[in-house]
């Protein structure tokens, strides 16, 4: 039983696209939007909605809904003319007792709260409205708390992260939010809606575009950025996304799409899905401490069209792929550092040309290089470098038409036996341990490139 | 008809401790006291207000935040329970309050007439914020009193305190006209704390006051500072002061309650009564009294 976070959202808060999305054409987009998210987790195993509320602010740290049925009638304060939202929630109260545990352990202030007529936030109740309207799926909801920092946000996340592997849980992130939240201080038509200015429109289709791009720790790092340039100083600051940028291992490289973004109020309103699988880019250029795939050097100021820069400390020079017959290459794998291909197929077995973490595109290595370019051993995270090993073995075998699921053999070379084979037999078995290849392990000198661990495979197409 | 007008103005903080300490039958919660220099002052609030004739309570609570205008509830009963999202352990109180309507709408319409984005709350559904409801029930438990209530419109979070002020004074002199229109002898409550630096844990039990005190030496020094103005009329001097103490105290005056308040009384040179002053989980909390009743005879 493995627990992920299988899904992320960002939605927004607004009750219009519940309460009367036919008024305006860009409400009904929201209201499409969350519909189809919604469809995407019903067509998942999801069977956990985690919800990450900015309208549920606290004072004494982070609290979490733990009442298995919150029901009354949420009136929104300013927008009580359009109506009432009668909710009845299922919560998973056995999740959020683990959290509340789970962050106490990790030094965190917080505590469940379960009282008859507790007033969920609109944004809670919008969310599960639409996502989830029947309940279908038990949810947990969290407050934010109106002083943690990016530190302590985090730290909330690896809390929930701690209940998610223990229970197996398949979970959706969703962080319950506004981009620009500069709304109209008047009154206005439905049809008068627009962003409220062109500097908040242009903040936040840079957001998206980094979200379409998966890059959601750039977003992370940037939010104090954003909470400066298009957000009113209310209670919170841009919080969710150091939240829900930890709950999916601080990466950059998740597939992200926008479903929707439109004007409510004034205000931006985005909803975006983003999934896990990797979209084959790498770290960008943004870093902060504590960050988990810190990839070294990220090349900022380089002109980028020389692969094999000594900066990007990734190794010897670059091939391009041998082409022949029965060669399969793709440039959602790096490249080679020899004239040899990515794989070849012969009669209905495909065999892999040795496979390391180095990532497409910009050569990077997740978890970090294993050393720098004097030879001064780094500090590195071996599961982070076997996952993006997973990865890119998983892309080679999709060009030829196979899948991890008909890997049948796997050799693996690590540089560090003793320090390594922990983390790397844990990823092991959270992948392609659940196929059950045959394997050996070997322990090696050294590899080509500053890496700590390469896979030779042998597969069905 | 004869002029309405203002019996007193009092700055009425709302911390919801205060009604857990007092175990009234309406909250769920028990405890064992706690915070009495402030339910004291709120003792004697109610001791100086007991031979005064008033119709209605008017209240702008902090803790109904509108981004769109001032906001009035519109509804004549209003019946639930109010449970704090922030301290749901320590108030979770069943209400059953009347509404004046009739002069909510009448200072609505004019701070209309002024040119300020308004509106009345007409939802059923509508629960009323713990903020208003806290005040009220300290300064009148009986609830035999309808009331006015009134929203923070959140000016500040858009534009500055200077904008807020102006707004506020604005909506005070609104209220004021209102109110003499309406022939209605009316108490005004602002609800809301001085430094409002919140402590980010909670003793066990919360009543355990060996733990508490004011968060910072300078919280107590601009707490000392506010007051002071008040107890010697210069509330003119507060109002040009409020920028500063909202940003050094994080006050919670941001909310324009205050500013409102002093503006409905004409910005008063009386000074003000102070009746109690202490601290919850860090904040400062003053109950103070503008006698206007008093101050014609």
């Amino acid at each position: 039983m493995s627990g992920e976070v299988i899904k992320s959202l960002i939605v927004p808060a607004h009750p219009h696209p519940v309460l009367c999305p036919e008024k305006n054409e860009g409400w009904q987009r929201i209201r499409d939007a969350y519909d189809e998210a919604r469809r995407q987790i019903e067509e998942s195993d999801a069977d956990l909605i985690i919800i990450y509320s900015t309208l549920w602010p606290s004072v004494i740290g982070h609290q979490i809904q733990a009442d298995p049925n919150p029901k009354w009638v949420m009136v929104d304060a300013d927008f009580h003319d359009l109506g009432s939202i009668h909710y009845s929630l299922r919560i998973d109260s056995d999740f959020s007792h683990a959290w509340n545990k789970a962050n106490l352990a990790r030094g965190l202030e917080s505590r469940t709260v379960a009282y008859e007529g507790f007033p969920v936030d609109v944004g809670s109740v919008v969310a599960l409205e639409l996502l989830n309207p029947n309940n279908r799926i038990p949810a947990v909801i969290c407050s934010t708390n109106v002083y943690s920092n990016r530190a302590e946000t985090t730290v909330l996340a690896k809390a929930c992260q701690d209940v998610i592997k223990a229970q197996g849980k398949k979970v959706v992130a969703v962080s319950v939010m506004s981009l620009s939240n500069r709304m109209f201080t008047e009154p206005i038509e439905p049809h008068e809606d627009r962003i409220h200015s062109l500097k908040d429109d242009e903040w936040n289709q840079k957001i998206l575009e980094f979200l379409s791009e998966g890059r959601l720790e750039d977003i992370g790092q940037l939010s104090r950025t954003i909470h400066d340039q298009i957000r009113v100083k209310k209670v919170v600051a841009f919080k969710p996304m150091w939240w829900l940028s930890a709950m999916n291992g601080n990466r950059n490289d998740l597939t992200g799409k926008v479903l929707a973004y439109e004007p409510i109020h004034g205000a931006g309103a985005a909803v975006v899905v983003l999934d896990p699988e990797s979209n084959g880019t790498g770290d960008k250029e943004y870093d902060e401490d504590d960050v988990d795939f810190y990839g070294g050097d990220r090349n900022v100021l380089d002109s980028g069209e020389d692969d094999s820069s000594p900066s990007t400390n990734s190794g010897p020079k670059l091939y391009d792929p041998v082409e022949g017959k029965n060669t399969v290459n793709t440039n959602k794998a790096p490249k080679p550092v020899g004239a040899y291909p990515h794989a070849r197929r012969e009669g209905d077995l495909l065999y892999l040309s040795g496979v390391g973490p180095r990532q497409p595109g910009d050569n990077s290595i997740p978890g970090g290089p294993i050393k720098d370019s004097n030879g001064n051993p780094l500090d590195y995270d071996i599961k982070a470098q076997t996952k993006a090993v997973v990865n890119n073995i998983a892309r080679i075998l999709e060009e030829a038409g196979s899948s991890l699921d008909k890997v049948i053999d796997v050799t693996s070379f690590l540089v560090d036996m003793d320090r390594d084979f922990s983390g790397y037999n844990e990823v092991w078995a959270e992948t392609l341990g659940k196929v059950g290849p045959t394997r050996t392990t070997l322990a090696i000198r050294a590899l080509p490139t500053p890496i700590a661990v390469e896979m030779k495979v042998i597969a069905k197409v | 008809m004869a002029k309405g007008s203002i019996v007193a103005g009092c700055l009425a903080p709302h911390p919801p401790h205060l009604v857990y300490a007092e175990n009234p039958e309406q909250n769920e919660p028990v405890s064992e006291g706690g915070w009495e220099q402030l339910r004291w002052g709120y003792e004697r609030l109610r001791e100086s207000l007991k031979n005064i004739d008033y119709d209605v309570i008017v209240v702008l609570s902090p803790h109904w935040q509108t981004y769109v205008g001032t906001h009035f509830i519109g509804v004549e009963k209003c019946t639930s329970k109010s449970v704090d999202p922030v301290f749901p352990n320590l108030f979770r109180f069943n209400y059953d309050l009347n509404i004046d309507v009739e002069l909510a709408r009448a200072i609505h319409d004019q701070a209309e007439s002024q040119g300020m984005a308004v509106k009345m709350m007409e939802n059923p559904d509508f629960r009323v914020d713990y903020g208003t409801i806290v005040s009220c029930h300290m300064v009148r438990p009986e609830w035999d009193k309808p009331i006015v209530s009134i929203s923070s419109n959140r000016s500040l979070s858009y534009y500055s305190v200077e904008v807020m002020q102006e707004m506020m004074l604005e909506l005070g002199r609104s209220t004021a006209k209102a109110i003499e229109e309406s022939g209605k002898k009316c108490l005004l409550l602002a609800s809301n704390s001085l430094s409002h630096r919140h402590f980010v844990t909670e003793t066990n039990p919360p009543e355990d006051m060996s733990k508490e005190h004011i968060a910072s030496h300078a919280m107590h020094l601009w707490d000392m500072r506010m007051i002071e103005m008040m107890r010697q009329g210069k509330s003119q001097q507060l109002i040009d002061e409020m920028p500063e103490f909202c940003e050094q105290a994080i006050a919670e005056a941001d909310g324009g309650a205050l500013t409102w308040l002093l503006s409905a009384l004409d910005v008063p040179e009386q000074p003000a009564i102070l009746h109690g002053y202490g601290t919850i989980i860090g904040t400062g909390n003053a109950i103070m009294e503008w006698p206007c009743h008093s101050w014609e005879e």
